[in-house]
């Protein structure tokens, strides 16, 4: 008997759309106290499946056009508005990616969960607090009594979703979905709050439809997964048919897309530095406001005392969680962000004290590759200009800087045609490709990578990983890539540096930096990776 | 061009809008042809009813033509509403810019400066410095100008602060390009649409705070302005109910059109309403 059966189910898109349907013909199964793991990539319609069972589609545009979803026999698609907020919450509860916008910021975390009771069944206030604050000690959250009174954001990341954990299981639902619910946290934090929806799912007897792309998270988590591709569904079973023996061509790709976490062999480089970070320390103030007559001035240490080397011809990756401060660094070295204290030598050249002007000729040597490729290339500005921009403003002939773009193009894999083109018409990892162009045109010696494909699909990331090392062989480039993804870390980095709260806490080549890590924070690091268990070929 | 057109086309008022603008243009463009004569001559019976005595839409207390008044005032109104809103829209967009892009003690000073004019009421303010300068054209459009650009100001450098963190910018950066650059060939094109739609509705501000100048005597006495038809006819709302009527209709859809058209612009222009649909 399940409790969940989705038959058929159809949904239209606007008309104009890439496709006529954003779900078409899915046939999905939840029984009760059972995991099921809804996987794709963007754009598959995974998060309008879980949003259809709840009755939360952009109606009238997207709705649902054939099909029916049944919970215990009663078809959903067809109730009344009445009658699904009567399900929402108490049949069927939802948590959310990002927990900061999920909850309502001028409420505290007492008053929202006290809400989920008033609507939905009667108990005195004396009652319901006792329940709220039962809960919020079931989801393991420090100091119950604290996180009542607290707004949502003097919690961290974690506790927040902790927080909508409570919230969403506060009624015991038969049914919880999980729209990505950890993608937004820390790998750390990630493995914590997955710990906990399986172990309330398992003490409240829920069914659970979990919705992700990182097929990491599937293998720890799922008991069945469900793989869908353009709205359709390609694939279902359990968890070991499914990651071990993918029947699907496209189950196949994307599994194989996944970087393995047994790390690369090392390449061969020669000792010599191109760039050398000695001491690096970076403080960002805040608050001051009106002429400095404001608020008390805020610090926070970004960066301490960061020493790092760069070797001709090496990746070097620093790894970390949000707020690490690798960006920083990254930023500081590329002159984006000012350093307060240490040296940045550049085949022996000091950066950090340049002034503008005086960086500029010395810009052509160190360049960036963005993390987001939406917002990294003007929207407004054709490719060809985008590329060609770097070399015209170091002084380059425009002839030549011209046919340097196209060559580039090519070089990423890109169609000449996209030379006149801008850059919406681009996906992603397309849009990406076009950012490795930009850098690439100035003929850098290093090349920073802020996180440059974790935007990205995993079937593009592993493509766009692919480029980089073509890119790295050909032209001798020596890289920083920044990642707070160990499994990419592992598939491109030769020497690894780790950081936390600013500092350096261990660096080393990256074989044994995964075979033997000192530092205790690493180990932890590497502990939290999800689906250790499951190896890909 | 085509695909925002296709957008702006979707708001029908804002159509609506644009055609009446269209037909006050060509009416104050043919005003020279469809009454040659200067609308302050006197040039039959004061007090004419509309349509007698020659006049279509009446005659004032001294005998000048209210249609051959609206027709010319209507280049006046135009004209000062497009000057002024020029000038603050650049004035503010260079001080916005500035204040945006370079943020810290450039940024502090440039905003108190810009609250210093926001603190005085603006049709205070405008009647202050027309009264100053002497009534004409060019202190028209400089009162209006003068009270106007704070807004744009504040617009501009919300839009720079936001963009200027953005990641297309900081690559510009990392390429070595220069400052002026980055601002005028990067940042700027990207906050064009929501500059375009405050200066529109500006228009229709600039139209209004003029002919409130007009009204009060303080308009340029050698040029016609709807203001002062209205000013000029006022007293004698009861007996020749025409001379203010004309006159105030005409500011009141030019002014209309001139909204409907910025909603269209903001409509068409902001991505943000534009997933809505």
């Amino acid at each position: 008997m399940s409790l969940l059966e989705i038959r058929n189910l159809h949904i239209c898109l606007p008309e104009g759309s890439e496709r006529p349907f954003a779900v078409e013909a899915v046939n999905l199964d939840l029984a009760p106290n059972e995991i099921l793991c809804i996987v794709g990539e963007s754009g598959s319609g995974k998060s309008l499946t879980a949003r259809a069972v709840m009755g939360l589609l952009p109606k009238p545009h997207v709705r649902v056009t054939h099909g029916s979803i049944k919970m215990d026999g009663e078809d959903l698609v067809n109730v009344s508005d009445a009658r699904m907020r009567e399900i929402r919450g108490s049949d069927i509860s939802m948590i959310f990616q990002e927990p900061m916008t999920a909850l309502n910021p001028v409420m505290t975390i007492g008053d929202q969960i006290d809400e989920v009771f008033r609507f939905h069944v009667s108990m005195k206030k004396k009652e319901r607090r006792q329940k709220a604050l039962a809960l919020l000690s079931d989801v393991h959250l420090p100091d119950p009594l604290q996180i009542m009174l607290a707004y949502p954001h003097e919690l961290s990341g974690g506790q927040r979703q902790r927080a909508m954990i409570a919230m969403a299981l506060a009624l015991d639902p038969k049914i919880l979905i999980a729209d990505e619910p950890t993608t937004a946290l820390d790998v750390t934090t990630q493995a914590q709050i997955l710990k906990l929806i399986k172990e309330m799912q398992a003490s409240h007897n829920t069914g659970v439809l979990f919705i992700t792309h990182d097929f990491g998270v599937v293998a720890d988590i799922a008991d069945r997964v469900a793989v869908m591709q353009q709205g359709k569904l390609v694939e279902s079973g359990t968890t070991d048919e499914v990651l071990n023996n993918p029947q699907h061509p496209y189950t196949q790709a994307l599994i194989a897309a996944v970087p393995s976490l047994s790390p690369r062999q090392p390449r061969d480089q020669s000792a010599e530095p191109v760039l050398q970070v000695e001491a690096l320390t970076k403080v960002f103030r805040s608050g001051g406001g009106f002429f400095g007559f404001g608020g008390e001035e805020r610090m926070v240490k970004a960066a301490s005392d960061v020493t790092l080397e760069l070797r001709k011809g090496e990746t070097l990756g620093i790894v970390g969680e949000s707020g690490s401060g690798k960006s920083t660094v990254a930023r500081c070295i590329v002159r984006l962000v000012d350093a307060d204290d240490g040296k940045i030598l550049l085949n022996g050249t000091d950066l950090r004290p340049l002034s503008r002007a005086e960086m500029r000729p010395l810009r052509a040597n160190i360049q960036m590759v963005f993390q987001d490729p939406f917002a990294s290339l003007n929207p407004r500005t054709r490719v060809g200009k985008i590329i060609s921009q770097g070399p015209l403003i170091q002084g380059v002939p425009i002839k030549e800087a011209q046919a340097k773009a196209r060559e580039l193009l090519s070089i990423v894999g890109l169609d000449k045609r996209a030379y006149d083109r801008y850059p919406h018409e681009f996906s992603g990892g397309q849009r990406q490709r076009i950012g490795i162009a930009r850098a690439l045109a100035l003929n850098p010696d290093v090349l920073v990578a802020d996180e440059p494909v974790s935007a990205l699909d995993v079937s593009i990331q592993a493509q766009i990983l692919k480029l980089l090392d073509k890119i790295r062989e050909r032209m001798t480039l020596s890289m920083i890539f920044i990642t707070h993804d160990l499994r990419v870390a592992a598939q491109v980095c030769d020497r690894l540096a780790v950081m936390r709260y600013g500092e350096v806490v261990e660096t080393g080549p990256t074989a044994e930096i995964f075979a033997n890590p000192q530092a205790a924070y690493t180990k932890e690091l590497l502990a939290a990776v999800p689906g250790q268990s499951w190896s890909t070929a | 061009m085509r695909n925002f057109w296709k957008l702006f086309k979707r708001n029908r008022s804002a159509v609506a809008g644009l055609v009446i603008l269209l037909f006050i243009i060509v009416m104050a463009a043919t005003a020279h042809l469809f009454f040659p004569e200067d609308p302050f001559r006197l040039v039959g019976r004061s007090m004419s009813a509309p349509g007698t005595n020659g006049f279509l839409l009446g005659s004032d207390s001294l005998g000048r033509d209210v249609a051959s008044g609206i027709a010319h005032g209507a280049k006046t109104s135009l004209l000062i509403g497009l000057l002024a809103t020029i000038v603050a829209v650049g004035f503010g967009t260079i001080m916005g810019g500035l204040a945006g892009y370079y943020g810290g003690i450039i940024d502090d000073l440039l905003m108190r400066i810009t609250e210093m004019f926001q603190t005085i009421p603006s049709f205070v303010f405008a009647i202050l410095l027309v009264a100053i300068m002497k009534p004409s054209i060019e202190s028209i459009v400089i009162a209006i100008a003068v009270v106007s650009w704070p807004a744009v100001a504040r617009l501009v450098r919300g839009e720079f602060l936001s963009l200027k963190n953005r990641e297309f910018v900081q690559a510009c950066h990392t390429l070595g390009m220069s400052d002026i650059r980055i601002m005028l060939g990067e940042i700027l094109p990207n906050c064009l649409s929501p500059i375009i739609v405050i200066g529109s509705l500006m228009v229709a501000t600039a139209i209004l705070i003029e002919s409130g100048l007009a009204f009060l005597g303080l308009g340029d006495p050698n040029i016609m302005s709807w203001g002062f038809q209205v000013g000029a006819g006022r007293t004698l709302l009861r007996s020749a109910w025409w001379i203010v009527t004309f006159p105030g209709l005409a500011i009141l859809i030019t002014v209309l059109a001139i909204n409907l058209v910025g909603e269209g612009l903001n409509d068409a222009l902001n991505p943000r309403l534009r997933e809505r649909q």
